[in-house]
């Protein structure tokens, strides 16, 4: 599977990058461009681009398919949640006013969660997507 | 944007189906330049990643499974080119009445969107205004679309996996 040196060596050193890109476009949202959709699909590149150099098996050691399935209801689950939590707390659904002591506090957090959610369930979804298509494949 | 024209026509005429996913990428990447000329960073983002990244690689897998040309028609027919330069020509034609690009005074630069630009800092403590209105005042909107991923994903799942299993079956029957 993995014949070319420059590909293997390549993808080695550029897979923490696009990690380490993913982590920022996640958490940096709230300041610069990017969110939990963006950030998940850069998480799902990486994650691919490791399928394709060193075959699936290997990749599947990192991102086992059990988990990334789970994750795809998982992130609807936080979504959705976050937005129950408020209900639970006596506001409206996906209001985040009450999540934290301070209104603005508490939308931060909201915004925060829920983004989680999207990246979860986004990310989970592309790497599941590629698994399924590859292993159809064989 | 010419260079959008230039890879459009180049994905009609071609008939390996591999240069026409290779070129569909390249017009994802055309199209998210154009998007941060337009100063829509979030959504070029969004394009480069998705549009020429995550769906080239499927679309790449999904020729692994099925044949890489394209079915030669046996005559073409003149009805969709009609069909498509008749509706073509009523969008053009449905724009003419559309305010002139880049004007202040459209409604939707003044109905919520000064709000949204004013009051978001305030109110969410999150400078991005886009991801304040995407997860915040949208919070409904973002989150049905999180639902429309999951249950594509589902979706596309249950066909792989399930005829997958069917084959087996089927396999473990012969034998």
């Amino acid at each position: 599977m993995s014949l070319d040196v420059i590909l293997r060596v390549g993808t080695k050193v550029i897979l923490p990058f696009i990690q380490l890109f993913a982590l920022y476009v996640q958490f940096h949202g709230d300041y610069g461009p990017g969110g939990g959709f963006q950030a998940g699909v850069i998480t799902a590149g990486g994650v691919i681009l490791f399928a394709i150099t060193f075959g699936l098996r290997r990749a599947q050691q990192i991102a086992p398919r059990a988990v990334v399935e789970r994750m795809v209801p998982l992130g609807v689950l936080i979504y959705a949640g976050t937005g129950a939590i408020g209900l639970l707390l006596g506001a409206n659904f996906l209001d985040y006013s009450v999540l934290a002591h301070d209104p603005v506090h508490g939308h931060e957090w909201g915004i925060f969660l829920v983004e989680f959610g999207v990246l979860t369930t986004v990310s989970g979804t592309m790497i599941a997507l590629f698994y399924a298509f590859v292993e159809r494949g064989r | 944007m010419t260079l959008l024209a230039v890879v459009t026509v180049a994905v009609i005429s071609q008939r390996g189906l591999f240069s026409v996913v290779i070129l569909s990428s390249i017009y994802s990447f055309l199209m998210a330049s154009v998007l941060i000329v337009l100063d829509a960073v979030d959504v070029a983002m969004t394009e480069a990643s998705v549009g020429a990244g995550v769906s080239t690689v499927l679309l790449l897998a999904t020729l692994n499974l099925t044949k890489t040309t394209e079915i030669r028609r046996p005559r073409p027919s003149l009805l969709p080119l009609l069909l498509s330069l008749v509706v073509g020509g009523l969008i053009a034609w449905g724009t003419r009445v559309l305010p002139p690009f880049g004007t202040a005074d459209t409604p939707i630069h003044t109905h919520v969107a000064p709000r949204y630009l004013t009051r978001s800092i305030a109110e969410t403590g999150v400078p991005n205004v886009v991801t304040s209105v995407l997860s915040d005042y949208r919070g409904y909107d973002t989150l049905g679309e999180t639902t429309v991923i999951f249950t594509a994903g589902i979706g596309v799942m249950l066909l792989l996996r399930g005829f997958r299993r069917r084959d087996e079956e089927k396999r473990e029957r012969r034998e």
